[in-house]
């Protein structure tokens, strides 16, 4: 029992990781709202263009939904991060996550965009034209806040998603939340720093979690 | 009858692949003029009144309101065409994430560009107009079915439209509401606006409408005033439908 | 043109480690199946737990559910893999990676299941019960059925987001597709192996992707 306190919940060594770890954590804020807004927004292009009536913007949307739903995060960032300078482009570990995550989350986001928009009844569209609103208008104003309401507990949980995503960025050795932890768990030979960034991760996100739940209780009621 | 047409369908054809829903369809409404539509189901009503603001695109045919084209111009000018154009659905379509007062102001502000001051004023002057001025703050979901579609014609009245078109608007009510809406549309017609109006409502078109059209499998079978279509109806195909509605 | 194609499509790279790449492919896929299934087992047989309704029981439930969709998965590889042999147990790469996924599926399954239960008619396990089948038996009988077929789209898209992260085991040495091929980058000095990489996750994954499209647009025009 006190060799595994001593292992993973060493407070000594938690206190002396903590200010490093806290350095990873606001790089992995900044991350996140970097990651999380690109992908927002790059994923209702991607939505709106899959669900246009014309075919040159239909088809490549799906296909780009498809492969970067196929494709494991971290083989693009690889890819990315380690790839890309053999054609000489190169790239900080910082833009080669931002860049390999806004295709994958914006893929994913959307597919949520798109069940949501198209959960909106077409009269809503046609309401709007008829009062001489133009498409773009009828959109942000009228049938976007809809559609959004409607997936918010899918948003949410997605957005969960993105934020565990940027774990990932420690393979490549971008110093955030869990790369710090790291650092200090091979500089101490113990897993404490770890078990703290565990708990750095609960209070961000349990909260989330929780939030996704109960929308999701009161949809289904 | 020197009037103007507020109102002139040329020629109107539409097909959906190889269905001709609409086939040559000609009408004229003149300014202050209700013109009331009936028809069984599937003989293209809605179609029709859904062209006149090109919410289905025509195959061919023109619509003209007051003197200008709207199948001419870019998507624009048709935005700014179909401000003209109130139009008022079987389903109200209210936006439901928006206040009755929000609702009516949405396209004053956004299309036709007016100050929130000004588009207040004229919202709350056509909500009292439908008798709803005291649920300005409501939510459509805190209505009834009678009230909302009184909204939808504020909202639509308050872009100070030349013609109003209204497709079925009292079909989804419950019997006792009908009479509530019914009685703001005869207000308007009082009030001097252009209308063409689907219905099955034929004791409105009695009393209020100026002209009455019988449509069956996509072409105007008869057209007339209300005395001549339901005391007189020349067409077999027109007695044999009345017959049926009378019931 | 030609230097891309050089760099990223050299046809004597990819002929030299494709039998690398492909030897991945079968470590990703037999880790993937065991996490499916191990995963989606013990996430059902929690539901069905929880259908029970015993307060203290459920309460811990909900917390390993709730723990296991809010930490990234990394972490845990790392505290498993770097901090476990310390108190004396000692996993490999690939048990590590096959434990943390299928837990991480277990709490995802739960909650999916959990959500198809609870949105079987009461009326359906009342007719369960009143014709004698006795709560065990309606469960498995009655609201199971209804439930799984309702859980279908949410879990496939589920099972495809975790078992993808099996490429995380190129973290702890795990020689599955991504490790095969950043390997064989170093050897070569050439970014085709990546290509490689990407074209295998593309043949394993892609009929994931098209099934969980298929699912989904079928229950969403069943529900118009
Ligand atoms: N988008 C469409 N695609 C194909 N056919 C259509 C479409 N919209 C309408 N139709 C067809 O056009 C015909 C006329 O429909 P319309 O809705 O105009 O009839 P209506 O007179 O309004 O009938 P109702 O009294 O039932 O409302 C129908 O046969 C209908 O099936
Ligand atoms: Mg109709």
């Amino acid at each position: 029992m006190d060799i595994l306190i001593d292992q993973f919940f060493n407070v000594a060594i938690m206190q002396k990781a903590f200010p490093l770890l806290l350095k990873g954590l606001w790089m992995t804020l900044q991350l996140c709202v970097a990651v999380i807004l690109l992908g927002l927004v790059g994923g209702l292009f991607v939505a709106l263009g899959n669900l246009s009536p014309r075919r040159w913007l239909r088809w490549p949307t799906i296909v780009y939904i498809d492969v970067f739903r196929a494709l494991p995060p971290l083989v693009l960032l690889i890819f990315i991060y380690s790839g890309l300078p053999f054609a000489g482009i190169n790239v900080s570990p910082f833009t080669a996550v931002v860049i390999a995550f806004l295709l994958n989350n914006s893929s994913y986001y959307a597919e949520v965009y798109r069940a949501g928009l198209i959960s909106v009844a077409k009269g809503q569209w046609e309401a709007a034209a008829s009062t001489g609103l133009s498409r773009s208008q009828s959109l942000v104003y009228v049938v976007l806040p809809q559609a959004v309401r409607n997936v918010l507990p899918d948003l949410l949980s997605n957005t969960v998603e993105v934020v565990k995503l940027t774990s990932l960025a420690s393979v490549i050795s971008l110093s955030e939340l869990l790369y710090s932890a790291d650092m200090a768990r091979s500089v101490t030979y113990n897993a404490s720093p770890l078990v703290l960034a565990a708990l750095f991760y609960l209070v961000l996100l349990w909260p989330l979690v929780r939030l996704v739940s109960h929308f999701q209780r009161r949809l289904a009621a | 009858m020197a009037k103007r047409p507020m109102l002139e369908i040329a020629a109107l054809e539409k097909r959906f692949g190889d269905n001709t829903i609409l086939k040559q369809i000609d009408l004229k409404v003149a300014e202050g003029e209700l013109v009331f539509v009936i028809g069984p189901s599937g003989s293209g009503k809605s179609t029709m009144l859904r062209c006149c603001n090109r919410l289905e695109q025509p195959t061919s045919g023109d619509i003209i309101v007051d003197g200008r084209n709207i199948m001419a111009g870019t998507s624009r000018d048709l935005a700014q065409m179909r401000l003209q154009i109130g139009m008022v659905f079987q389903g109200f379509h209210l936006y439901p994430h928006m206040n009755v007062l929000k609702n009516v102001t949405l396209a004053q502000r956004k299309a036709l560009k007016r100050s929130k001051a000004e588009a207040d004023v004229r919202a709350m002057d056509m909500l009292e107009r439908v008798g709803l001025a005291h649920k300005a703050d409501a939510y459509p979901s805190e209505l009834s079915g009678g009230q909302q579609q009184r909204v939808a014609i504020a909202r639509a009245l308050a872009l100070d439209p030349k013609i109003m078109l209204f497709d079925e608007p009292t079909s989804a009510l419950d019997p006792e509401l009908v009479g509530s809406v019914l009685k703001v549309m005869k207000d308007l017609k009082s009030k001097g606006m252009t209308m063409l109006v689907v219905s099955h409502e034929m004791g409105f078109a009695r009393e209020t409408a100026d002209r009455v059209v019988f449509m069956d499998g996509g072409v105007i079978v008869e057209e007339g005033t209300p005395d001549e279509i339901f005391g007189a109806p020349k067409a077999e195909r027109t007695r044999a439908f009345l017959s049926r509605v009378a019931g | 043109m030609e230097r891309f194609l050089e760099t990223f499509f050299n046809p004597v790279v990819m002929a030299k480690y494709a039998p690398d790449v492909i030897a991945g492919m079968g470590v990703t896929l037999a880790i993937a199946a065991a996490v499916i299934v191990a995963g989606i087992a013990l996430g059902l047989a929690l539901a069905c737990l929880r259908a029970y309704r015993r307060k203290v029981l459920n309460f811990f439930i909900i917390c390993y559910a709730d723990i296991f969709r809010a930490l990234p998965p990394l972490v845990l590889i790392l505290i498993l893999y770097f901090g476990f042999p310390s108190i004396g147990i000692r996993l490999s790469g690939a048990m590590v990676l096959f434990i943390v996924l299928s837990l991480t599926l277990a709490a995802f399954a739960e909650e999916i299941f959990w959500a198809g239960f609870s949105a079987v008619e009461k009326g359906q396990w009342e007719a369960g019960i009143a014709t004698g089948l006795g709560f065990t038996r309606t469960l498995a009988f009655v609201a199971l059925p209804q439930a799984v077929r309702l859980a279908m789209p949410p879990l496939v898209n589920r099972v495809l987001a975790i078992t993808k992260m099996t490429a995380l085991g190129s973290a702890i040495g795990v020689v599955e597709i991504l490790s095969a091929s950043t390997t064989a980058q170093s050897f070569s000095g050439s970014a085709t192996p990546l290509t490689l990489s990407v074209i295998a996750y593309l043949v394993i994954f892609m009929p994931m992707v098209v099934l969980a499209r298929w699912l989904e647009n079928r229950t969403a025009w069943k529900k118009r």
